[in-house]
C-alpha cells in the first residue's frame, strides 16, 4: 500500500491511528480520578508531541541515515518560526504560507551551513553545526533585534499590515491564527461517562502534517538515496571508490532535515504565533538528539517515540509536587511517608531533568538501539516464550508420571 | 599502447624518494602483477593510479585520459575499479545491498537523488546483482548482513561490487594479503575465472610469489621505488637481478 513494503505499510498504519486516535490515547484515565494528572490530551501538549515529533523525523534522516550528528539543528527551528511569524505579521493569519516559507527559510540556511559544515565529519561537524546554531542565536538575542525582537521574542501586534488579512478584528482583537478560517486554537471537548476528550483543530492539522512527513521519511528511508546515506555512514572510502560522491548526498539529506526542523518551527508559530530565540539555543539542539538515541536513531518510529516520551515526562512529570506526593502516600506512617517523599523529591517536579538522564543513561546503557530496541526484545521474547510454554507444559505433564 | 600507461612518475614523501622515473604499460586483458619487497614503493604506485596520491612529476593515462588531479570518484567514473587489501565493503548493508550501489553508481553516476523510488522496485539492477553473486557463489547469502561474514566472504564481495561495475581496468592491492592457505587458493581460483569469462585487464600488487606466478600474464618488479624488470613469469623467475633483489630475499 502507498508504494511501501508490507512492513512499512504496518508501521504507517500504526502511526497514523496513534496520530488520529491520541485524544482517546493519551486521556486513559477519567477526569475526577487521581490518576488524571498522567492524562496528556490536551491541544498544546497533543500538538507539541506531533511538532516535535516532525523534529526528530527530520533529524533522524541526518543522523540515524548518515551518522552526522548535527548539534545545531535547533537553528532551523528557529528560523522557521521566525519566518512564520513574520508571515503572519506581514501577510494573513492563514498558516500555509507560514508554514511553506518557514520550509524554504530553514532550507536556504540549511543549503549555507550545510556546505560549510558538511566539509568535515565526526566531532568537527558537530562543534560546526554548534557553533552556528549558537552564532544564530545570539544574533537572534542582540544583534538583529529589528528581525527578531530580541529577548521578548516576535510577536503578532494590532498595527502590523497583513497585506492579504486584516490588522485586527472587528472587535479590535489580534486576529489568531487559521486554516481558511477554521482557527487553529478552536476546539470542541466530548464528554462520555466522566472522560473527556479534547479535539483540536490545531493538533489535527499537525498531526496530519506528521502523518506527511512520516510518510516521506518512509519513503527517503527505502529509497536509493537512503541506501546510499546508510552507505556513507558504513564506509565512506568504499563509497568513493565504488563511483560516488558522497558530498551531495549529505548535503542534500542536511536540508531535508533542516526544513523539516523549519516545518516543525513554522507549525509552532502557527499554534502559537510568537518566536523566540531560546528556541535556537543548544539545550534545544541536545533536546532533538536525545529524543532520536532514546527512541532509537536510524529506525523509522523510533524519533516519533523518543519525542512524545520526552514531552511528556516534561510536562506531566513536572508537575507531580510534593503535595501531590504526600497525597499518594499519605496511607504511611507519618515518619515513613515523610521519609518515601524526601527520596522521591529530587526526581519529580523541577527534578525532571534528573529522571529523565537517568532514564536516557539505562536506555543508552542496556538498550543502545533505544526504546525501538527495548519493544523488540519483549516480542522477541513472546516469540521465543510460546514454544518454550507448550514444553514446560509437556515437561511438567512428564514429570509425575516419571 | 597499453590501456594504462605511466611514465616517468616520481614521487617523494619529505626526503624519502617513494618513486623514481617509475615507466608502466599495462595491455589491455592481461593480468599484470607489480610484485618488489616491503617499502618498494607498490601501494604508493597505486595510490597515484587511483587518485589518492598525486605524483610530483610524470603523468598517468588511462585510455589516453590523464588520471592526474582526478578524485577517487571521478577515476571510478572512467572505468577504473579497485580491491583492496583489507576489504573494504559496506558492513552496515546487507550483501545485496553492497551489490546494489555499485550498480546505481555505474547507471546514474556520481550523484542522482532518488528519494522516491524505492530500491526493491529496480528490478533490472537487482538481477544484475543476482547474476554476479551466482557467479562468485554468494547468491544464498545475498540477506546476510555483510559485516558479519568472514573474511573471505568479504574479499569475494568486494570483487563482485568491483566487477559489476564491468571495469576496463581493476586493481587489487594485495588480494590476498592475511589469509589462509585455503582462502587464498579460492581466491586465485575466482581471479582465474573470472579472467576466463571476462575480458578484464588487472593490475596486481602482490606479495605472494604462488598468487602472483599462477596470475600474471607480465610482471614487473619494483624496488626501492624503479622497476628493476619487466618480464614474463618464465622470465622473472630465473632473472638474476630479481633473486638477488626479491627472491633471494624471500629464500
Amino acid at each position: 500500500m502507498f508504494g511501501l513494503g508490507k512492513k512499512d505499510t504496518t508501521v504507517f498504519v500504526v502511526v497514523i491511528i496513534l496520530a488520529l486516535c491520541a485524544p482517546f490515547i493519551l486521556n486513559p484515565f477519567p477526569t475526577g480520578s487521581s490518576l488524571a494528572q498522567f492524562n496528556a490530551g490536551y491541544p498544546d501538549l497533543m500538538q507539541r508531541f506531533v511538532i516535535f515529533g516532525i523534529f526528530a523525523i527530520g533529524f533522524n534522516l541526518l543522523f540515524g541515515l548518515t551518522g552526522y550528528l548535527s548539534f545545531g539543528h535547533a537553528a532551523f527551528l528557529g528560523m522557521g518560526s521566525y519566518a512564520a511569524v513574520w508571515m503572519f505579521k506581514l501577510l494573513s493569519m492563514n498558516v500555509i504560507p507560514a508554514i511553506v516559507l518557514s520550509m524554504i527559510v530553514a532550507g536556504l540556511f540549511a543549503v549555507m551551513i550545510g556546505y560549510v559544515s558538511l566539509r568535515r565529519s565526526g566531532i568537527y561537524f558537530s562543534i560546526l553545526t554548534l557553533a552556528f546554531a549558537q552564532m544564530s542565536y545570539n544574533l537572534a538575542y542582540s544583534v538583529l533585534t529589528p528581525i527578531t525582537n530580541g529577548e521578548t521574542g516576535l510577536q503578532i501586534t494590532l498595527d502590523d499590515p497583513r497585506i492579504l488579512g486584516a490588522s485586527a478584528t472587528a472587535d479590535g482583537g489580534i486576529p489568531v491564527t487559521n486554516l481558511f478560517g477554521l482557527e487553529m486554537r478552536h476546539f470542541t471537548t466530548v464528554d462520555v461517562a466522566g472522560w473527556s476528550f479534547n479535539f483540536s483543530v490545531g493538533y489535527y492539522l499537525c498531526a496530519v502534517i506528521m502523518i506527511l512527513a512520516f510518510y516521506v521519511a518512509i519513503r527517503i528511508f527505502r529509497s536509493p538515496f537512503g541506501m546510499m546515506l546508510r552507505a556513507i555512514k558504513s564506509n565512506q572510502q568504499r563509497l568513493y571508490y565504488t563511483g560516488l560522491n558522497a558530498r551531495p548526498y549529505t548535503l542534500a539529506v542536511f536540508v531535508i532535515s533542516g526544513m523539516y526542523a523549519g516545518l516543525a518551527g513554522g507549525l509552532m508559530a502557527s499554534m502559537d504565533p510568537l518566536a523566540g530565540p531560546e528556541r535556537m539555543q543548544w539545550t534545544a539542539s541536545g533536546e532533538v538528539v536525545l529524543m532520536t538515541i532514546l527512541g532509537g536513531a536510524g529506525t523509522l518510529i523510533g524519533p516519533v517515540l523518543g519525542a512524545g516520551f520526552i514531552k511528556y515526562f516534561e510536562n506531566i512529570f513536572s508537575k507531580i509536587n510534593d503535595g501531590v506526593l504526600h497525597g499518594w502516600f499519605a496511607f504511611l506512617p507519618d515518619g515513613l511517608e515523610n521519609f518515601v517523599i524526601a527520596i522521591l523529591h529530587p526526581f519529580v517536579g523541577k527534578g525532571w531533568h534528573l529522571t529523565l538522564g537517568l532514564m536516557f543513561m539505562l536506555v543508552v546503557i542496556f538498550l543502545p538501539g533505544g526504546l525501538v530496541e527495548g519493544g523488540q526484545r519483549i516480542s522477541k521474547a513472546l516469540k521465543r516464550n510460546k514454544p518454550e510454554d507448550s514444553g514446560a507444559a509437556r515437561k511438567a505433564n512428564h514429570e509425575p508420571a516419571e | 599502447m597499453g590501456i594504462l600507461e605511466v611514465k616517468d612518475v616520481n614521487k617523494r614523501f619529505g626526503g624519502l624518494k617513494a618513486l623514481s622515473e617509475v615507466n608502466l604499460s599495462v595491455a589491455e586483458n592481461t593480468v599484470h602483477a607489480i610484485i618488489g619487497p616491503n617499502g618498494a614503493g607498490k601501494s604508493t604506485l597505486l595510490n597515484c593510479l587511483v587518485g589518492k596520491l598525486i605524483p610530483d612529476t610524470g603523468s598517468v593515462m588511462f585510455d589516453g585520459q590523464s588520471v592526474l588531479g582526478r578524485k577517487p570518484f571521478e577515476i571510478n567514473q572512467m572505468g577504473i575499479s579497485r580491491v583492496f587489501q583489507t576489504p573494504e565493503i559496506f558492513g552496515d548493508l546487507t550483501v545485496m545491498e553492497n551489490m546494489m550501489i555499485p550498480l546505481f553508481a555505474r547507471r546514474d553516476g556520481a550523484y542522482r537523488l532518488h528519494a522516491f523510488r524505492s530500491v526493491e522496485s529496480e528490478a533490472e539492477l537487482r538481477s544484475r546483482a543476482e547474476a554476479m553473486l551466482e557467479d562468485v557463489k554468494m547468491l544464498d547469502k545475498r540477506h546476510m548482513h555483510s559485516a558479519s561474514m568472514s573474511r573471505g566472504d568479504k574479499r569475494r564481495l568486494e570483487m563482485a561490487m568491483c566487477l559489476v561495475q564491468e571495469p576496463r581496468l581493476l586493481l587489487l592491492d594485495e588480494p590476498t594479503a592475511g589469509m589462509a592457505r585455503a582462502d587464498t587458493n579460492n581466491t586465485i581460483d575466482l581471479l582465474k575465472e573470472i579472467k576466463e569469462k571476462r575480458d578484464i585487464t588487472m593490475a596486481i600488487i602482490e606479495h605472494d610469489m604462488h598468487v602472483v606466478f599462477s596470475l600474471a600474464d607480465r610482471i614487473t618488479v619494483l624496488a626501492q621505488g624503479t622497476p628493476l624488470v619487466e618480464d614474463s613469469p618464465e622470465n622473472i623467475k630465473g632473472h638474476p637481478k630479481v633473486r638477488e633483489a626479491y627472491l633471494g630475499e624471500a629464500a
